[in-house]
């Protein structure tokens, strides 16, 4: 999501000072993604140069500047609202590589490399959890930022999961592929005998 | 301070021959009072015997375990009955709870079955009941709650009264994710209440509550997680585009 789009969502609910943007973007994402304020300043600047926005002057009772959505910036912000985000993977998957490679390195122990990667993710996910835990059930915007990162770090444990029982079951199958041609080799001696 | 649940050098071996089986393979493991810990690992690699052996329903094969400092194993059978009604509590998958009692009896059974006065144990169950959010639904019978809710009444009745030890086997298993959660929250609250939780599962989200996982493979510890840093770490990684 872009901060452009979401300082639009904003003032579809009517005019706002910047700094009053930036509060209510960190409080609706659950104060997991801080803005700083110059950041809310050049892409309110940039969104007037694109016409989305309006400014109006401060008076002399308030002297902020506040920002108020256009008519195009409306139907921007309903076509950005409908768009389906890029869900084409990235090119490599640097978890995926490095399993790849642990396979070919010798003295690697597969399993103990997946160990690696699943505690640090699960670690990863008690910081979530917590920063849900410590909330309200009620506050329904950090539950979704979190949950949308939790379920994306859950999929890859259960990758790491499922490429652990492959690994294992591979490794099974060809230690009993051993066995058989030794068992093979042991009982074709024995008819000769 | 002595672990509340504490497993030194823990055994379990099944069958004997070319049928052995070894389920736990020197374990080592405690939980202290406040704490909650996850056990995970595949399916197979013990995580439910560990479960069944630390809370005293099954004996080890060798080794040790203590619940409270005390070692179970020089306990005698009354003993052992008596300390598993005061001092521990079990959640299930299943729920396991009665069907013709309700919420508030099925919470209060287990300390009218210690000898507590039945109006003190309603009392007593009702307060659990409170603190799992279910004051309005202590006169239902368990048909009548959801699986969420049923699950609810079944850690009030794990923790009710003084109990320092609880123990959980997949409790969430049968839930939905927001159901489960609102059950990890309460479990979570209760361990953080001073109760000493073991909880044994392998969904990752789930042990995601726990203050420490630690994982289990073939019988046997092979990693745990360090103490989580706070969440206020993850804004250290966050990008702002």
């Amino acid at each position: 999501m872009s901060v452009r789009h979401a300082l639009l969502a904003l003032l579809s609910e009517g005019p706002k000072y910047g700094l009053q943007l930036r509060q209510e973007f960190e409080a609706r994402t659950g104060d997991v993604w801080p803005l700083n304020v110059g950041q809310v300043y050049t892409t309110l600047q940039r969104l007037e140069r694109d016409g989305l926005v309006e400014s109006e002057d401060g008076s002399a009772d308030s002297p902020q500047k506040g920002y108020r959505l256009t008519g195009d910036g409306g139907r921007e912000l309903n076509r950005w609202l409908r768009t389906p985000p890029e869900a084409t993977p990235p090119p490599r998957d640097e978890l995926v590589i490095k399993v790849l490679v642990g396979l070919v390195v010798p003295g690697t122990d597969i399993h103990e490399l997946l160990q690696v990667h699943r505690r640090h993710l699960i670690e990863q996910m008690q910081r979530y959890t917590r920063l849900k835990g410590q909330g309200s059930e009620a506050d329904v915007g950090l539950a979704l930022v979190v949950d949308a990162e939790l379920f994306r770090l859950e999929g890859i444990v259960r990758w790491l999961d499922s490429a652990d029982a492959r690994l294992a079951r591979v490794s099974q199958g060809a230690a009993g592929k051993r066995a058989s041609v030794v068992y093979e080799q042991t009982a074709n001696e024995e008819i000769r005998r | 301070m002595s672990p509340a649940i504490e497993l030194r050098r823990v055994s379990k071996i099944y069958g004997e021959g070319p049928t052995e089986v070894r389920a736990l393979w020197g374990v080592d493991l405690s939980v202290v009072a406040g704490e909650l810990v996850a056990i995970m690992g595949p399916s197979g690699s013990g995580k439910s015997t560990l479960l069944t052996i630390a809370g005293t329903l099954e004996d080890p094969t060798s080794g040790e375990v203590r619940i409270d400092g005390v070692d179970v194993s020089g306990m005698s059978r009354n003993d052992r009955a008596r300390m598993r009604r005061r001092q521990i509590g079990y959640v299930f998958q299943d729920f396991n709870l009665l069907a013709g009692l309700t919420a508030v009896e099925n919470v209060a059974l287990p300390l009218e079955l210690d000898g507590v006065g039945s109006k003190r144990a309603r009392e007593t169950a009702h307060e659990a009941l409170e603190r799992m959010g279910l004051v309005d639904k202590v006169g239902r019978f368990p048909d009548d709650l959801s699986g969420g809710e049923r699950q609810r009444v079944a850690i009030a009745r794990a923790v009710v009264g003084d109990r320092r030890v609880l123990f959980a086997d997949e409790p969430t298993g049968a839930l939905d994710s927001v159901n489960g959660e609102s059950v990890m929250r309460m479990l979570s609250a209760a361990s953080h209440r001073g109760v000493a939780g073991l909880v044994v599962t392998h969904d990752a989200q789930l042990a995601s509550w726990a203050d420490r996982v630690v994982f289990l493979r073939d019988g046997r510890v092979v990693d745990q997680t360090d103490t989580p840093a706070g969440p206020e770490s993850l804004l250290a990684t966050g990008s702002n585009e």
